[in-house]
């Protein structure tokens, strides 16, 4: 029994030293550095150990503003992705023709670079000199007045930021939902339909709790994926995000890390401890109110 | 309700683009399904049983033909219209509900008027639980039951709404052969008690045999025989219902019918009075041989296996199409397996001889 211990442990070696290596050590590094008061990274000296960098971090208004603005981000686009995603897989399920071409059509973005992207959504929306953008274009069209929604006022660049957001999530969403909705067995809907079952019922009776394991992965993935936003948000503003007022919590790691104000280990670390905290207790709330309403 | 299909005919496309002739499941069908009966819709896989299942429940819509529930016209009517139940293959329970739900979710679709009280709708499911037997069951999921009891489950969801016609597709195929025997038997009470026109459909023979009022032999979309089991059986219209009921299959061999006598190889082994002169198939039913030191059927013995209430002989014969021939015989007969051949004479009314190159019956005064 000792001898095949040794064995299983033997067969075990080369993963535990990588991931001991590469995530375990990373991570208690990441506690010890946020714990490390007046941290100095070149001399890697330290002046005492408590909670300070945690405090600093929480009174800091930039990251104050990076929470704000991740929190909204969050708010409206998983929802939001996760419900239209919902609608077009339905839409894609239930046309016949033209379905590969439109599937392959709403798959697009996956495959597109995010800074590519970023550069083509700065086109349609910001305003330079010489032109208004065309999105600008099309609200005068219909009498409204132009705003800059990249260097304009705080709700137009949480909008843009939002619709790029939606705008590359949706692709994985749709590809999951539509593989969901082909796995369900259509017997399951004739049953239904010769049950008498309206559509609506159909749906949210039958389709739904079918595919809710799916639905459920996207919501918990969903959350974790925009409380880590930053790139979407550098492809459109830029690196100076705090400048912009359009930072979030991993933008604001970054800077503490790499950016202008950088050189501060220790308030990365703390911030992306906060961050840490902030997203298990969501996943937490989102396990538990799953469990009633996920069938497996 | 009676249930009248009229010329009743499906093609599908075909999936394969390489091919443009289209896919006929169902072909001129064309029968009457008398009130409060129980009918077997028997043939092979593919056959375009589980086709008719779905033209008559609407879920498929048929290119010609109508469909007529008693006087109605239920062709062109949608499957929620028709008022018919129908217990898929793999029971189609909703897994995420409970039994109880199941089984109320067609009546909680019910709309205006038609719709029940919420007593009214418990009162019902109980009803239907109770004559299915799994009234104690209500709380469970699908998952958390046996395959019978999930059976049960999908024929009482069909029955809730007190439909006109109740269909079954291939009720009995998943379960085990003991669970079978008692179904089948739960099927027909089931049947009898609520006296609903029910259609069930089935590969196995002896299943559609043992249960129903009447079967219908179909193959590739065509209906071969109609009629009561033990008369298709005794009286099959062609050869390939004469093989496909009985099991043990009917023995058929290669004969000849010359001045109203039946030859196998050279050898006269009947007389088949009004026959006329011709290559013929022979199918003779397997207790259609008489063990006889006289008769005029030689063939070679193989073994004799003892069942205990009867016993089969195997034997071969040059003439034999479909390998091995078994007789069975009763047990008070002593087979002497030392010898090796065996003779038997045939009982006419076993034997039928059917046309060499359509198969079709040839019919003989076997009086």
């Amino acid at each position: 029994m000792k001898g095949k211990n040794l064995k299983s442990w033997l067969y075990l070696l080369p993963a535990v030293i990588f991931l001991a290596c590469f995530m375990v050590y990373p991570l208690v590094d990441v506690v010890v550095y946020s714990l490390e008061e007046g941290y100095n990274s070149a001399s890697q000296t330290y002046t005492g150990v408590g909670i300070y960098n945690f405090s600093y971090v929480l009174r800091d208004p930039y990251f104050l503003q990076a929470v704000k603005n991740t929190l909204i981000l969050v708010v409206i686009t998983v929802p939001l992705s996760t419900g239209l995603a919902l609608l077009i897989s339905v839409g894609l399920s239930s046309i016949k023709k033209l379905r590969e071409l439109f599937q392959t059509v709403y798959f697009l973005p996956y495959v597109t670079n995010t800074l590519a992207v970023g550069l083509v959504f700065m086109i349609l929306f910001k305003k330079t000199a010489y032109t208004d953008g065309l999105v600008n274009l099309m609200i005068s069209w219909f009498g409204g007045q132009g705003v800059d929604f990249i260097d304009g006022p705080y709700w137009a660049k949480m909008f843009v930021l939002c619709f790029y957001t939606l705008w590359i999530v949706m692709p994985f969403k749709i590809l999951i939902l539509t593989s969901a909705l082909a796995s369900v067995n259509k017997n399951y809907y004739d049953a239904a339909k010769l049950d008498a079952a309206t559509p609506w019922r159909i749906f949210t009776r039958i389709t739904l709790p079918m595919i809710s394991p799916s639905v459920f992965y996207l919501i918990i993935t969903g959350f974790i994926g925009a409380f880590k936003a930053y790139s979407d948000a550098v492809a459109l503003f830029g690196v100076n995000l705090n400048a912009a007022g359009m930072n979030t919590i991993v933008g604001y790691v970054y800077d503490m890390l790499y950016g202008n104000s950088g050189g501060y280990p220790s308030y990365a670390s703390a911030a992306a401890l906060i961050l840490f905290a902030i997203v298990f207790t969501i996943t937490c709330i989102n396990l538990t109110v799953s469990r009633d309403h996920v069938y497996y | 309700m009676k249930v009248v299909l009229k010329n009743l005919t499906k093609i599908f496309p075909n999936r394969n683009k390489k091919i443009h002739s289209d896919v006929i499941a169902v072909s001129d069908f064309d029968f009457e399904i008398p009130d409060g009966k129980l009918i077997g819709l028997l043939g092979p896989s593919g056959c375009g049983k589980s086709t008719v299942l779905n033209l008559i429940s609407g879920l498929e819509t048929p290119t010609k033909g109508r469909i007529l529930f008693g006087d109605d016209d239920v062709t062109d009517l949608p499957p929620e219209n028709r008022g018919v139940g129908l217990v898929f293959q793999n029971y189609a329970l909703y897994p995420h509900m409970t039994v109880r739900q199941n089984i109320m979710f067609p009546l909680q679709n019910l709309k205006g008027d038609k719709k029940p009280s919420k007593e009214e709708m418990e009162r019902r499911v109980l009803e239907a639980a109770k004559l299915v037997q799994i009234d104690h069951l209500m709380d469970r999921k699908p998952s958390e039951m046996s395959g019978g009891q999930q059976q049960r489950v999908a024929i009482a969801r069909a029955l809730v709404k007190m439909p006109a016609v109740l269909l079954l597709d291939e009720p009995l195929s998943n379960l085990d052969a003991r669970l079978r025997l008692q179904t089948r038997e739960e099927l027909r009470r089931i049947q009898r008690e609520t006296g609903i026109t029910t259609i069930f459909v089935t590969h196995d023979q002896e299943e559609a045999m043992s249960i129903s009022d009447m079967i219908v032999v179909m193959e590739t979309g065509v209906m071969q025989q109609m009629g009561a089991p033990q008369t298709v059986y005794d009286d099959p219209v062609n050869l390939f219902v004469a093989k496909f009921l009985g099991t043990p299959p009917i023995n058929v061999f290669a004969g000849e019918v010359k001045g109203e006598t039946l030859y196998l190889g050279g050898t006269a082994v009947l007389s088949v009075p009004g026959a006329p002169d011709g290559a013929v198939t022979v199918g003779v039913r397997p207790e259609g041989f008489i063990l006889d030191e006289t008769g005029p059927f030689e063939g070679a013995l193989s073994r004799v296996e003892v069942m205990g209430r009867d016993t089969s002989v195997i034997f071969t014969h040059p003439q034999c199409v479909s390998g091995d021939i078994r007789a069975i015989i009763s047990a008070e007969n002593r087979v002497d397996e030392s010898k090796p051949a065996v003779r038997f004479s045939l009982k006419p009314h076993k034997t039928h001889l059917f046309a060499a190159d359509t198969g079709e019956r040839v019919r003989f005064k076997d009086r």
